[in-house]
């Protein structure tokens, strides 16, 4: 079994399963306790805050521990916003192809009465800075665009967005979930406010993540109750799963160059072998992507069929198609992207892991080959296309 | 629990009947590429009955096996029969589909009866104008 959908998720690494088994079996206190168990638990705890931290060049009390990435989103987005209000800022500058976690928080504000710009990602997913300048207005408190985008992988020009946030004194989130451990990330040097990162997209467990907030910016909290988290998370901290997470964020930061460097090749060969198949296209810029991302469109075809049949010779993706979600729109990141609705559904991720074969990815090629060939032999869209009935679009 | 039952999956990796005839004398087509299905079937009737029935089908898991199914159900029955052919039939012969699958076994429905129609109409049975494609993508 191939599994090449990291971006969904990722296998826990064995030194994550370790500790965080070492952490339930021995450290099992609540932090909040003064026994010795208990103060076990806690400098555990605060290990994790101090490692995690120096991994995006932080300082340990900008860290506070959630339950993954949507709550960071969320967290940083309303904190923002509560910010902005108060000075009667009510303005919030994001993309069309955010993480959900985002999009539907805007929605949310929307209906408090801010104003929401999305800004366009282009044909290439990317958004470019000068645009985002023009954008900023004297009631803008806020800019969240995301560091890695989580179908297409393009990563955004951070460092210069964050340039711009800062002169013109706009607070600036990103949501790094799919950029953390796999692509150098330096919250001073990116001039990064705030940004959310979940622990299972780099192979640390699931329901746990962390909010970096840059000191001096006064934390909204989601969750009221302890003290915990200096008061801006309550609920007694997932100790085993924080643990854990800083645990794989080490390992994994500690291998990233010779990652990225790896999965690069095995990615631009992946690119290079679905070229070939016709009237299909790359979705995303080729090259500012993320070293593990393949996206594709193949025209002709549906998605869901394209991945059960995949699946069946034992290979795990995912598709922005409508069918995969229950929904009848396609991908928002791939509308976003300008892909019509008719070839949007005929889409493909594939977000390769570290362990990946030479052999494995030609597999996948000839693989994808072969379904698409397939599914394009009994397709009337296809017929059509061939003999002249429809236009092209790839 | 799998999304799919085993029929479901079997209709949708070996599909019964897929194809185009040639000389079919009914043929409907159903759905849009923008909301990621098509189904388009072909139908030779003879002597009233359903000599042969292929389907091409553009679509998911679902739409794929609904219209295998759909072929399955009509092959060798006489119009009377194929007139009263039902979604849920379909979806029952596949030992169901999730709900928000439903649609495909609809589209299937509607792609045999949009070929009868066609069939109708070629015979002189019926003389009234097709129905606009609109009005058949409404699932």
């Amino acid at each position: 079994m191939i599994y090449a959908d990291n971006a969904a998720t990722t296998k826990m690494s064995d030194a994550a399963i370790k500790t965080m088994v070492s952490v339930m079996n021995d450290t099992y206190g609540n932090p909040s306790s003064l026994y010795s168990t208990g103060q076990r638990a806690k400098e555990v705890l605060e290990q994790a805050r101090v490692d995690v931290a120096s991994v995006i060049n932080a300082q340990p009390r900008e860290i506070y521990f959630t339950s993954g990435g949507s709550e960071a989103d969320n967290q940083a987005i309303l904190t923002a916003a509560a910010i902005g209000k108060k000075s009667g800022k009510m303005h919030i500058i994001s993309t069309a192809f955010e993480h959900h976690a985002v999009l539907h928080t805007l929605n949310k504000l929307e209906k408090e009465g801010y104003e929401i710009t999305l800004l366009d990602v282009h044909e290439d997913g990317l958004v470019v800075p000068e645009e985002l300048e023009e954008a900023i207005r004297p009631d803008t408190c806020l800019v969240t665009v995301m560091y890695a985008n989580n179908e297409i992988g393009t990563v955004q020009p951070i460092r210069r967005i964050g340039e711009i946030c800062r002169k013109h004194g706009v607070l600036f989130h990103t949501d790094a979930v799919q950029a953390i451990g796999h692509i150098p990330v330096d919250v001073e040097k990116d001039n990064i406010d705030m940004l959310s990162s979940s622990a299972h997209k780099y192979h640390g467990p699931k329901g746990v993540g962390f909010l970096y907030v840059k000191k001096g910016i006064r934390v909204t909290n989601l969750i009221e109750g302890g003290a915990q988290e200096r008061g801006k998370r309550a609920g007694t901290e997932n100790v085993p799963g924080i643990a854990a997470m800083a645990e794989a964020l080490k390992e994994i930061n500690s291998k990233m160059e010779a990652n990225a460097e790896y999965l690069t090749a095995k990615r631009d060969r992946l690119i290079e072998g679905l070229k070939e198949i016709p009237h299909s296209a790359l979705n995303g810029d080729a090259k500012k992507r993320l070293p593990s991302n393949v996206n594709f469109c193949f025209e002709g075809i549906e998605g869901e069929s394209l991945l059960l049949l995949l699946d069946d010779k034992g290979i795990e993706a995912s598709s922005g198609s409508a069918c995969t979600s229950g929904s009848l729109d396609p991908s928002h990141v791939l509308l976003a992207i300008g892909r019509v609705h008719d070839v949007a559904h005929g889409s493909l991720r594939l977000s390769i892991g570290e362990n990946i074969t030479d052999d494995e990815v030609e597999y996948i090629i000839s693989s994808v080959k072969e379904v698409v060939e397939y599914l394009r032999s009994f397709s009337p869209v296809w017929r059509d296309l061939q003999e002249g009935k429809r236009e092209y679009i790839l | 629990m799998a999304l799919y039952s085993d029929k479901v999956m079997d209709h949708f990796r070996n599909p019964r009947n897929v194809g185009v005839i040639e000389d079919a004398n009914g043929i409907g087509e159903v759905g849009n590429a923008m909301c990621g299905d098509i189904m388009k079937m072909y139908l030779k009737i003879e002597n009233g009955i359903v000599e042969d029935v292929k389907f091409e089908t553009f679509g998911c898991g679902s739409a794929i096996a609904s219209s295998s199914m759909a072929t399955e159900l009509i092959k060798g029955k006489p119009l009377e029969e194929v007139r009263e052919l039902t979604n849920k039939a379909v979806a029952e012969a596949l030992d169901g589909l999730p709900d928000y699958k439903m649609h495909c076994s609809v589209l299937a429905e509607e792609a045999i009866q949009a070929a009868l129609e066609d069939y109708e109409r070629k015979m002189g049975i019926i003389t009234d104008e097709p129905r606009k494609e609109e009005e058949r993508i409404e699932v």
